[in-house]
C-alpha cells in the first residue's frame, strides 16, 4: 500500500554561504581557540579519539604566540626555513601564473593560502619516505630544495623537462625527492600510497608513505578504498585531506562536508583522525609529527583534515569571481599561513619586517634566476624533447608496433 | 597438471625464488582462491605473502601499483574478469601510464590475474571476455593461455616482466580442454601433451604465438578456449587449417600471423568476445594491411554476438565448432 507523506518530498542541493556579490560569511564555522584541543597519546585508540575529528587543532594565537599541548616547540632555524620555503613557493606560483599569462606555458595551478601544508610536511618526512601528492603540493618539492629551474622545465615542456614533454604542466615526478608521479585522475594516488606503505611494512622497512587528496576528491571511490585498505592492513601511511573549501566551483558541501567534517569520515573505518588549522604552520607540523610517530611505530594510518582556503583560482583556466564572493579569501578567519608564521617569528624576536622583506626579495630573485636558466632552454613551443622520446618508455622495451609508428613519424 | 595446478605451480615457484613476489585478492589467501589457483601459497610462504583482500577491485589493483612502485612484484587476482571494471581507472590511467608519465622514474611490474570467458553457464557476469578493453590501452600487455604448459610458462614470464600484465585465464579450460562440443563429456588435461608441466621453473616468451596445428588451406587465429574450438571446427569442416594460438595479444606475434596467412591465403578469426570492436577487428585489419595481395577470400570473424552474455542461450551465443566450420567452408569457397 502506498504510504502518504505528510508533505511532498523535496530534493536538497547544498549551496555555499556566499555567491558573487554577497558579503563573505564564515559565521557557521566552529573554530576551537588556539591551544584548546588536547593532544592524545599517539597510542590512543581510534575509538577513544573520535571527538578529535570534530575539533580543530590550532597552535598560533592571534598575537602569533604558540600555545597549548600541540606546540611542537620548533627551534628558530627550522621556523625560518619553513617561512622561507613558503615565501619561495608563493613567489614561484606568482611567476608561473604570470608566465601563463605571457603565453610561456599552457597551464598552471597555484597553491596560494595552502603553502604551510606541503612545506611543513615536506620538511618533516624524509626523501626516502614516499609522498603521493596532488597537483597542489608544489611546496613539498620547494621545501626539499628541488631545483626551481627543473620545475619550470617541466612546466615549459622544454628539452630539459625531466618527464620529456609528456605531461601537462605541474604534473611533476621526482622519485629522488620522495615525490610520486602526479596523475590527472583524482584520488588514484591515495590507495597507491597505502599499497606503497604496505610494501614497506611487508619488507620490514622503516619508510612510511604520505598522501594528499582535496576535499572534492574524497567523493571518489578511491578514497573509500584507500581508507579500507589502510585500516585493514594497518598500513604505515599518513592520509591528508586538504579541505580548501572549493573543488573548482563546487563548495565543500557538494563533496559531503555540509553536516560533518572530512576528518570524521575516518571514524567509520576505525582510523584515528586529526582536524587541523591548515594555515597554522605549527599545528600542521605537530599533527603530522603525531601521525608520523604512529606510522613509524607500526600503529598504522592517521587521517588528517587540513582546514584551509583556496586563495587563488582553481587553475589558470578558472575564474572564481563567477561562483564565489571576490573577497572571500581575505575574510577567511584562519588568515594567511605566511603572515601568521612571520608574526610568530617576530613575536619570538627571531625575525623582523626587514628580514621578511629581504626574504621576499630573495625569493623573487631565486625564481627569476631559475626562470632565466629555464627560459634559456626554452618555453612552451620554443624547445622540446626530441620527438623520438614520444615513443619511448611506453614499455620497458619497444615492440614492433611502436617501432613501425615511430618510423612513420620519421624519427 | 591441469591449468589450475600449472598456474598454482608458477606462483609457488616464483614466490620461492623471489621474496618480492606476493599474491593477494578476494578469497585468495587462506582459502586458496575460489578456483584454487592460489592454493597453499599462504600455508607455504606465509600470511603476508598470500593474503585475502577486501572486496574492492580498485583497492586491490591500486595497492598493487603502490607496491610495484616501491619495488615489489605483486600478483593480484580479480575473481572474475567481469568484475575488473571497478579497477579499470587504476589499470588504464595509472598502471599503464606510470612508466611513461614519470619519464621512467616509476614502473608498474604488476600482474593482474583474472578468470575469464564463457561456456560455463556463467550468465552475464561470470562469462565475459573483456580483452579488447585492455589491448586498446598503450602500456599494458595482455596474455591469454590455452593450456597448462603455456599457463605456467607465461605466468612466470608475466611476473618477471617489468610492465603491467593483464593475465586472463580461460576458466572453461581450468580442468580440461574444451572443444565446444558441449554434449560430449569433458576430456581431462592428462591426455594432452601440453599438460606435461615441469615442476621447476621455466619461462614461455611473451609476444610469441604457438602454431597448434600446421595446415595449408586457411589460417585460424584464436586464443584461450577458442583454440580448442577452432581445432574441432577445422576437423568438423574437413579443412586443413593452420591453427595459431596467439597466447599474447599485446605484444602480438605479427610475424607468425603474417607468414601463415601468406602461406594459406585465407584467414578466420575466432574469439568469444562480442564482435564489434573486439580484438578480431584489430587482427582483421592487420591481416588485411599486411597480406592483402595474398588473400583469396575476405577475412571471416567468428565471435560472440553483440549482446550481453546470456544464461539460457549459452550454446547459441558461444561460438562453437559448427560456427567455426561454417566460416571455414565459406572462406574456402571464396567467402560467398
Amino acid at each position: 500500500m502506498k504510504k502518504p507523506n505528510t508533505q511532498p518530498l523535496s530534493l536538497r542541493v547544498p549551496e555555499p554561504s556566499g555567491r558573487p556579490g554577497d558579503t563573505p560569511d564564515f559565521s557557521h564555522l566552529k573554530l576551537d581557540a588556539p591551544g584548546a584541543v588536547d593532544r592524545p597519546e599517539v597510542s590512543t585508540t581510534p575509538f577513544d579519539m573520535r571527538d578529535h575529528a570534530f575539533k580543530l587543532v590550532r597552535v598560533l594565537d592571534d598575537n602569533g604566540k604558540a600555545v597549548g599541548p600541540w606546540n611542537p616547540k620548533l627551534d628558530a632555524e627550522t621556523l625560518r626555513k619553513g617561512l622561507k620555503a613558503m615565501i619561495l613557493t608563493r613567489a614561484f606560483d606568482d611567476r608561473m601564473h604570470r608566465a601563463h599569462r605571457q603565453g610561456k606555458t599552457s597551464f598552471y595551478m597555484k597553491c596560494t593560502g595552502e603553502e604551510a601544508i606541503a612545506v611543513a610536511q615536506g620538511m618533516i618526512l624524509s626523501r626516502e619516505d614516499m609522498g603521493f601528492p596532488t597537483y597542489r603540493q608544489q611546496g613539498l618539492l620547494i621545501a626539499r630544495g628541488y631545483p626551481l629551474a627543473t620545475m619550470m622545465n617541466q612546466i615549459y615542456s622544454n628539452a630539459s623537462d625531466p618527464i620529456k614533454g609528456r605531461q601537462l604542466p605541474i604534473m611533476y615526478s621526482a622519485k629522488d625527492y620522495g615525490f610520486f608521479t602526479i596523475s590527472g585522475n583524482l584520488g588514484t594516488q591515495v590507495p597507491q600510497a597505502v599499497g606503497w606503505a604496505m610494501a614497506s611494512a611487508y619488507k620490514g622497512d622503516d619508510k612510511i608513505a604520505i598522501s594528499w587528496i582535496g576535499d572534492g576528491a574524497t567523493a571518489e571511490g578511491d578514497f573509500h578504498n584507500a581508507l579500507t585498505f589502510a585500516a585493514v592492513y594497518r598500513a604505515p601511511v599518513i592520509l591528508n585531506i586538504v579541505n580548501n573549501q572549493w573543488a573548482i566551483s563546487s563548495f565543500q558541501g557538494i563533496a559531503g562536508g555540509l553536516e560533518t567534517t572530512f576528518a570524521s569520515k575516518a571514524i567509520g573505518y576505525g582510523l584515528p583522525a586529526l582536524r587541523v588549522d591548515g594555515n597554522d604552520f605549527l599545528a600542521v607540523w605537530a599533527a603530522t609529527q603525531w601521525a608520523e610517530e604512529r606510522a613509524r611505530t607500526n600503529q598504522g594510518a592517521t587521517v588528517i583534515e587540513l582546514f584551509t582556503y583556496r586563495g587563488a583560482p582553481h587553475s589558470t583556466s578558472d575564474d572564481p569571481s563567477r561562483y564565489r564572493p571576490g573577497d572571500e579569501h581575505e575574510k577567511w578567519p584562519l588568515g594567511d599561513p605566511v603572515l601568521r608564521l612571520k608574526q610568530h617569528l617576530i613575536a619570538l624576536g627571531e625575525w623582523s619586517d626587514e628580514q621578511q622583506e629581504t626574504a621576499e626579495k630573495d625569493a623573487v630573485e631565486q625564481v627569476r634566476a631559475a626562470g632565466k636558466e629555464s627560459e634559456a632552454i626554452g618555453t612552451l613551443g620554443q624547445s622540446r624533447p626530441s620527438v623520438k622520446t614520444m615513443f619511448e618508455e611506453v614499455y620497458a622495451t619497444e615492440d614492433w608496433r611502436i617501432t613501425e609508428q615511430r618510423r612513420e613519424v620519421g624519427v | 597438471m591441469n591449468m589450475i595446478q600449472a598456474l598454482n605451480s608458477a606462483l609457488h615457484v616464483k614466490m620461492a625464488e623471489d621474496p618480492n613476489v606476493l599474491s593477494f585478492g578476494e578469497d585468495a589467501g587462506y582459502f586458496g582462491g575460489v578456483f584454487r589457483v592460489t592454493d597453499q601459497l599462504q600455508q607455504k610462504h606465509g600470511l603476508t605473502r598470500s593474503f585475502d583482500a577486501p572486496i574492492s577491485e580498485c583497492g586491490i589493483v591500486a595497492a598493487a601499483i603502490g607496491m610495484g612502485a616501491y619495488g615489489l612484484r605483486p600478483v593480484v587476482e580479480i575473481q572474475f574478469a567481469d568484475y575488473i571494471y571497478p579497477a579499470y581507472d587504476q589499470i588504464v590511467s595509472e598502471a599503464a601510464k606510470l612508466r611513461y608519465r614519470s619519464g621512467g622514474q616509476f614502473t608498474s611490474p604488476i600482474t593482474v590475474r583474472s578468470p575469464y570467458g564463457g561456456g560455463i553457464f556463467g550468465g552475464q557476469t561470470h562469462s565475459q571476455s573483456p580483452e579488447s578493453l585492455f589491448t586498446h590501452i598503450a602500456g599494458l600487455k595482455v596474455i591469454i593461455p590455452s593450456n597448462p604448459y603455456d599457463a605456467k610458462g607465461l605466468l612466470t614470464a608475466a611476473i618477471e616482466d617489468d610492465d603491467p600484465v593483464i593475465f586472463f585465464e580461460p576458466k572453461r579450460l581450468y580442468n580440461g580442454p574444451f572443444d565446444g562440443w558441449h554434449q560430449n563429456p569433458v576430456s581431462p588435461w592428462k591426455a594432452q601433451d601440453l599438460a606435461q608441466v615441469p615442476t621447476g621453473k621455466y619461462v614461455e616468451p611473451i609476444g610469441k604465438a604457438r602454431v597448434m596445428k600446421e595446415g595449408s588451406d586457411v589460417t585460424i587465429l584464436a586464443y584461450g578456449t577458442m583454440v580448442w574450438v577452432s581445432l574441432a571446427g577445422a576437423e568438423h569442416a574437413g579443412v586443413d587449417a593452420e591453427v595459431i594460438d596467439l597466447r599474447t595479444l599485446v605484444p602480438l606475434d605479427i610475424e607468425t600471423i603474417e607468414a601463415s596467412v601468406k602461406k594459406t591465403g585465407r584467414c578466420v578469426i575466432v574469439h568469444e568476445a562480442p564482435k564489434t570492436s573486439g580484438f578480431g577487428g584489430e587482427l582483421s585489419a592487420l591481416v588485411q594491411e599486411r597480406c592483402f595481395y595474398h588473400l583469396e577470400a575476405p577475412i571471416a570473424r567468428v565471435t560472440g554476438w553483440d549482446t550481453p552474455y546470456p544464461h539460457a542461450f549459452e550454446w547459441e551465443y558461444f561460438p562453437g565448432p559448427e560456427r567455426v566450420a561454417t566460416a571455414l567452408k565459406s572462406v574456402m569457397s571464396g567467402g560467398r
